[in-house]
């Protein structure tokens, strides 16, 4: 009975730790409330947006120039296989240790985590391309340069926005380790426990969460709406047939 | 409908879930924090304790007193707990060890338990996450704030036994070349310099009185910029060159090795943190008289240079906890 009450009240009280400032654990300072989880989060979004934006400068032309070319899939396989398998705890350790501290290094850190989602799913969503829609537009005149912008890359909008989403996740939990390399993140209050004390550390794990989850959404929304109409179709809507329903009436309508 | 509450129920509970994990995460961080509390903060007290003559006696009565020593899982704990394992034995005392317990709300478990009989623990830790004491509230005279932590104790029936001569406490920290080019050598030196200088320091540094935040409120300090980095890196960053000025620990071997200026806490900043072994009652009383005066004979040699070689001799001399803390013994004579 105790127990789960006992976790509610664990809840309750690190939900109140994001709106109320609080005395920390160790006296003399204030700790929580909105205004330092604003300035916590700001950083923390500031860092993700750096670390995502130079490893999609990065992996994104070179997944889209080697599913282009149909060729070095074995390199971009093994890249994402081989970065999912090094610990970002081990990749800041090393970049402390080689490169030293503060924003650009954490950010390059996570960026190389960033990568290989990005690299993989583009140079997969390339090579998904249906061969005779390349050929009819060859056919029809189109440079190679023509090919890769107008048909190749708004036919693997999905999957490169499905390869985005991943790293973003995965870097938005992950910076929560960036205070140990002179970042102040989300990460702190999980980190710095003896200051803001179990409901602080919470209450940030669940800031995390929450922000993971509304890039996966938002994500999901910008995805959709990039991409070309006719691929579009929500997979809940052509379960449900609507997707057809529509097309039909639309049939219906011009003849 | 059914599947949009499905959904949303998914969402809220990939939040829980992603919660727990995160805060299950930083448990394992909050582990080294205490540990860093523990080794954490304050002013150097090295006494020449008394001699309490000699060598161990063996005496044979103890013989059917079995105690378990324990100890948290960093290195001056286990040594500590090597030290007073292997006097107990000395002493007579039939010994078991168990010197790698996590942290000190495991170690304080696992002795109310009854698994171990005896650990060391710092005072200034046992006020701090035990006693619910605010560091602001600490005591900053060590006789003050054992005899806070032996009646806390005394009322969860363990007996705290006198303290060591060491603190291990933060230290302030700065090479000799940053001390000559400044002329420092008191904390208040920093007063003129420390807004050219940049601090480092573990993340929670920022916010603790016995850290950045004392040094502003107590010293006025403000410097240039404050670096929050693991607390592994505290010898390397210092010694590395990127920091001007780093947050040690009072035994850290690295400090006598790399020559680290240790600038003096001259307005009390640093609570104190000497180390006592803490007793279950019904094992003090058991185990007679011998127990004490062991411990303390011991403890009367261990200051802050003696435990800081000790440390050395493990964390870079890649000795084992057993074989310094046996040299420990044989040096000043308590074994032969």
């Amino acid at each position: 009975m105790s127990t789960p009450l006992a976790i509610l009240g664990i809840f309750g009280d690190a939900i109140d730790f994001i709106f109320n400032a609080r005395e920390a654990r160790t006296g003399g300072a204030e700790v929580g409330g909105l205004g330092e989880f604003a300035s916590l989060t700001g950083k923390h979004l500031l860092v993700t947006v750096a670390a995502v934006g130079l490893a999609s400068l990065v992996a994104l032309p070179l997944g889209l120039y080697l599913g282009h070319k149909r060729r070095g899939g074995f390199l971009a396989v093994s890249v994402s296989n081989v970065g999912r398998a090094v610990p970002s705890l081990v990749l800041i350790a090393l970049f402390i240790a080689f490169l030293g501290v503060g924003f650009a290094n954490v950010a390059l850190a996570l960026a190389l985590l960033a990568i290989p989602p990005i690299l993989t799913n583009a140079y997969v969503g390339v090579t998904q391309v249906d061969r005779d829609v390349i050929d009819a537009a060859v056919g029809q005149g189109l440079t190679d340069g023509q090919v890769m912008r107008q048909i190749e890359l708004p036919l693997a909008l999905p999957l490169i926005f499905g390869g985005l989403r991943t790293s973003v996740v995965n870097v938005i939990a992950t910076a929560t380790i960036a205070p140990i390399a002179g970042v102040v993140t989300l990460g702190d209050p999980i980190i710095s426990q003896s200051v803001y004390g179990d409901a602080g550390k919470l209450a940030a794990a669940i800031v995390v969460a929450l922000l993971a989850v509304v890039a996966e959404v938002g994500l999901g929304a910008a995805q959709r709406a990039v991409t070309p109409a006719p691929l579009r179709g929500t997979p809940g809507a052509t379960r449900r047939g609507r997707f057809f329903v529509k097309t039909a009436g639309k049939g219906l309508s011009t003849s | 409908m059914k599947q949009r509450h499905l959904r949303l129920l998914l969402v809220l509970a990939l939040v829980a879930l992603a919660a727990v994990g995160l805060t299950a995460c930083g448990s394992d961080d909050s582990k080294s924090d205490s540990t860093s509390t523990a080794d954490g903060a304050s002013t150097e007290t090295t006494t020449t304790a008394s001699d309490a003559g000699g060598a161990i006696v063996s005496n044979a009565a103890n013989g059917k007193v079995t105690l378990t020593i324990g100890s948290k899982n960093f290195t001056e704990q286990k040594v500590l707990g090597e030290i007073y394992a292997q006097a107990l034995q000395a002493a007579g005392y039939t010994v078991k060890k168990q010197l790698n317990l996590g942290d000190e709300q495991t170690a304080l478990k696992t002795l109310k338990q009854g698994d171990i009989d005896a650990y060391p623990e710092y005072t200034g830790t046992a006020l701090l996450s035990f006693f619910g004491v605010k560091t602001d509230a600490l005591p900053h005279d060590p006789a003050a704030a054992y005899d806070e932590v032996k009646a806390d104790f005394a009322k969860q029936d363990l007996v705290a036994l006198p303290p060591t001569p060491f603190t291990s406490s933060n230290e302030v920290a700065v090479t000799q070349a940053t001390a000559a080019k400044y002329g420092l050598k008191n904390i208040s030196d920093l007063a003129k310099v420390a807004d050219q200088l940049t601090l480092y320091g573990s993340p929670e540094c920022r916010q603790r009185l016995d850290c950045l935040l004392g040094l502003q409120k107590t010293y006025g300090l403000k410097f240039k910029k404050f670096v929050p980095v693991d607390l592994s890196q505290r010898s390397k960053v210092l010694s590395g060159g990127q920091a001007d000025v780093s947050i040690v620990f009072t035994t850290d071997p690295q400090n006598k090795r790399d020559k680290f200026v240790l600038l003096k806490d001259d307005k009390g900043m640093f609570p104190p943190y000497n180390s006592t072994l803490v007793v279950r009652k019904a094992s003090f009383d058991k185990a007679g008289p011998d127990l004490a005066t062991t411990i303390e004979a011991v403890n009367a040699k261990l200051d802050a240079a003696v435990v800081q070689e000790l440390n050395a001799r493990i964390d870079l001399d890649k000795e084992t906890p057993e074989q310094a803390a046996g040299e420990y013994l044989k040096q000043f004579g308590f074994v032969k």
